[in-house]
């Protein structure tokens, strides 16, 4: 009993159960963590039913239009205790939390429903969600449209394919308005801009300059006359767009009179069939995708924050691979191995180790203050005070990141360079080729996927990082992309938005955390995929140089 | 695969061998000791390497004959913590002198090693490495020149018409022959072969061999081998060390017929190695 008791342990049987327990485990709560983010981030867009629910609280009649986001149940006791009168004997009670939109009227977005004993649910096929530039989403019924405050004389059968054609013509101005102000305003006010720095240039210089003070002033006419010729333009537009209106009634019989300029979506989702609510379900992801963010981040997409964590993630594996393998390069192959290069070797490993707040303040002392500070001194001094580089901006922000994961690149550089076997240098060397020879023409492109191994490990640490982007860098709300069409194109003093910064901002220092939620987790999902996709491109990367310099079999 | 009947012992040995004092020195060893750190690992060697003739080193493992052959173009510098002592030449000049340019010297005496080691390039790149580390930029004189390598080697036939491939997928006796027209491409005064045969199966290793008679027209071949049967085929001369000391130094028949030392026919007898 006992030697078979022992056979069993030394078998390994028990061993490998161990292995396969763990591994499970992590799995389990990799994939676990993943669904979870999917699900709750992604069922945001789908197009939810709008109930509505009539009910009696004490003696009033209460009706509320809206989306149920969410449902509990919980013990009368903790109710009771929190001084809420239910006036019926029940040991669990359902709680619902539901979307009732409508801010400007109703004050709040979201209302709580202890469930009543007696209670009416309905789904009015009618109900209709605008999804609005401010104020949040609106839920109510369309009664009449109007133009120019003449209401309009239509059926009521034909009132909703009204409303859709007229608010694809909102839509089209909209963008008009957006071209306008965002891209042909937006070029003007960089290129006063620029003159003004020219001027500012000019008069700090010290020489009087006439000719080109009045050849600056001439071009600043040209510019003033293109920009009130846009204007005019843009005040037709406006008066255009605020052209029609939609008279709407609310849950409680209220009366609204909605501006189509407003409404950017205009859904029936009880009418709609599954075929539909999956296309409206798609096109919500697009925008979410590719849109600006509204109302203080939470509404509408997220794009300037992608754009932004890939551009930095870009601009720091630019830097930080020649650093990093250059580094590595002369620690593994030049210095001589000693006291003094394991010494330097300890400190880059623990180099990895420093808790990344730490480089975003050492970004902000020596990049952002010293570094940016004097540039500005030297090389911007006509847009003083008002900083150039002198502030947290795309470069610094790259930069300190570079800092934080170069010690992951001269690791995985150093092990791919242990690992090139001696003879195939040897055969170099025995062919008179010199040291650097060797290392440019065989050694390096057979360790270059170990320095992309290196490389994907300083993406997926750089693409996560918060901490320091939030003294370097990274903001709320970006004005403008840092790659535009005005020259020179990448602007890399400007300040951007950052995807885990935007978790961040939308979760914790949003006005309306309930109805930014559902946003987190999809910006969470976001997040990791855009990592997976960096991550992916650069293993494909790897595993084609792999493929490249096989190395030898035996 | 047909193999080609063995070189007759009249073709192997078809040029007439001189006495050895009377041969054209092309590498000389004078006194010369090696020390790893403190051990010494090679004693007092002095020997006269014969111009294009086939030299092998025979002796048991770790006899020190792969240190004296890595010394001859100064791949021991390569080593931490080696001193050395006594003179190496190469046609009367100092290996280790002052002057000497060690990338010059390894050109002028190529080394092939025991596993074969191709760069991870295609056929065509591995031979032309050489010639592009010396700056030959014109297409066509490297075009040709690695022909005539591949040719040289006996490798043209099988790979000529896929010179793009990459060198891995060749056999391990493709690979060693291609590493030696990798060698021969620089035309070296001096062939150095650290037991080219001994990772590769019988039929490999005769093409090698058969190669190695070749290569001695137009080469001094100095190989260092395990193999007794192997270095009395294709060597003019034996050299015999035993524990980092030339004990014998003969005419390869000699040698293995007719040993002057006690030493060295307890060893090609079997006795001990």
């Amino acid at each position: 009993m006992n030697t078979e008791k022992l056979g069993f342990f030394k078998s390994g049987t028990p061993w490998v159960w161990l292995n396969a327990g763990a591994v499970s485990i992590s799995m389990i709560m990799v994939v676990g963590l993943l669904i979870l983010i999917a699900v709750r981030g992604l069922g945001h867009f789908w197009p939810k039913t709008i109930w509505e629910i009539d009910y009696l609280e004490g003696d009033n009649q209460i009706v509320l239009l809206g989306e149920r986001s969410k449902t509990e149940t919980v013990p009368a006791k903790q109710l009771v205790a929190s001084g809420l009168h239910l006036g019926f004997e029940e040991e669990f009670v359902e709680r619902t939390l539901l979307k009732i939109g409508n801010r400007d009227m109703n004050g709040v977005d979201f209302k709580l429903i202890v469930k009543p004993a007696e209670m009416e649910v309905r789904k009015p096929v009618d109900a209709i969600v605008f999804e609005r530039t401010q104020w949040g989403n609106f839920y109510g019924f369309l009664q009449s449209l109007s133009e120019n405050g003449d209401t309009l004389d239509i059926k009521s059968g034909a009132l909703w394919d009204e409303l859709q054609s007229r608010l694809k013509r909102v839509d089209d101005l909209r963008d008009e308005i957006h071209e306008i102000e965002k891209y042909e305003i937006g070029k003007i006010n960089y290129k006063i801009e620029k003159l003004r720095l020219k001027q500012r240039r000019i008069e700090l210089s010290g020489i009087s300059d006439p000719d080109a003070v009045s050849d600056i002033k001439s071009q600043r006419k040209i510019l003033d006359d293109e920009y009130e010729i846009l204007k005019g333009e843009l005040g037709k537009l406006y008066s255009a767009i605020a052209r029609d209106q939609a008279l709407m009634t609310i849950q409680d019989g209220r009366e609204k009179q909605v501006k189509l300029a407003d409404i950017i979506k205009a859904t029936k989702p009880n009418a709609m069939g599954l075929g539909t609510k999956l296309g409206h379900y798609f096109v919500n992801l697009k925008n979410f995708v590719t849109d600006d963010p509204r109302e203080a981040n939470t509404e509408g997409g997220i794009f300037p924050a992608i754009f932004g964590t890939v551009m930095m993630v870009l601009l720091m594996s630019v830097i930080v691979t020649p650093f990093g393998v250059i580094a590595a390069i002369y620690l593994r192959e030049y210095a001589k191995q000693g006291f003094v290069t394991r010494l330097v070797r300890i400190s880059v490993n623990n180099l990895a180790g420093v808790p990344s707040i730490v480089y975003g303040v050492f970004g902000l002392g020596f990049f952002v203050y010293f570094l940016g500070g004097n540039i500005d001194q030297l090389f911007y001094p006509e847009a003083l005070p008002s900083p150039t580089f002198g502030s947290g901006g795309l470069m610094w922000a790259s930069l300190t990141l570079a800092l934080l994961t170069v010690p992951v690149v001269i690791v995985a550089t150093e092990e791919g360079l242990s690992r090139i076997p001696s003879s195939v240098r040897e055969g170099s060397l025995a062919l008179g080729a010199t040291k650097a020879e060797t290392l440019w023409r065989t050694v390096l492109p057979m360790a270059s996927p170990a320095m992309m191994t290196g490389l994907i490990l300083a993406v997926a640490r750089a693409a996560g990082e918060v901490a320091p982007l939030m003294l370097v860098g990274a903001v709320k709300l970006a004005p403008s992309l840092p790659l535009d069409l005005n020259a020179p194109f990448l602007h890399l003093e400007r300040k951007f938005m950052h995807l885990g910064f935007h978790i961040y901002d939308v979760g914790f220092q949003s006005p309306n955390v309930e109805a930014a939620r559902p946003l987190v987790y999809a910006t969470a999902l976001i997040l990791v995929v855009v990592i997976i996709l960096l991550n992916l491109s650069a293993i494909y990367i790897r595993n084609h140089l792999r493929e490249k310099y096989r190395t030898m079999e035996h | 695969m047909t193999i080609d009947t063995p070189v007759s012992d009249q073709v192997f040995h078809g040029k007439e061998l001189k006495k050895i004092e009377d041969e054209e020195i092309c590498m000389q060893c004078k006194d010369f000791s090696l020390f790893y750190g403190a051990k010494q690992a090679l004693f007092d060697i002095t020997m006269n390497i014969p111009s294009s003739r086939v030299t092998a080193f025979i002796g048991p493992s770790g006899c020190g004959k792969s240190t004296l052959l890595r010394c001859m173009n100064r791949m021991n510098d390569l080593v931490d913590g080696v001193t050395l002592k006594g003179e190496m030449l190469l046609r009367g000049e100092d290996v280790y002198g002052r002057s000497v340019n060690v990338t010059d010297l390894r050109r002028r005496v190529g080394m092939v090693f025991q596993k074969p080691n191709p760069f991870p390039k295609s056929i065509f790149e591995n031979v032309a490495y050489g010639l592009r580390l010396q700056g030959v930029s014109n297409k066509r004189e490297i075009e040709d020149r690695v022909e005539w390598s591949l040719k040289r080697a006996a490798l043209w036939d099988e790979v000529g018409g896929r010179l793009q491939e990459n060198a891995f997928e060749l056999s391990g006796g493709q690979q060693q022959r291609l590493v030696i027209a990798r060698a021969i491409a620089i035309q070296p005064e001096v062939l150095l072969l650290d037991e080219p045969a001994s990772a590769l199966d019988p039929i490999s290793t005769l093409k090698i061999e058969e190669l190695i008679f070749e290569l001695k027209s137009q080469y001094t071949v100095v190989i260092v081998t395990h193999n007794m049967q192997q270095a009395a085929r294709v060597s003019d001369y034996t050299a015999f060390l035993y524990l980092g000391e030339l004990i014998e130094f003969d005419a390869t028949d000699k040698l293995f017929t007719n040993p002057k030392e006690k030493k060295t026919e307890d060893y090609i007898t079997g006795r001990y190695g």
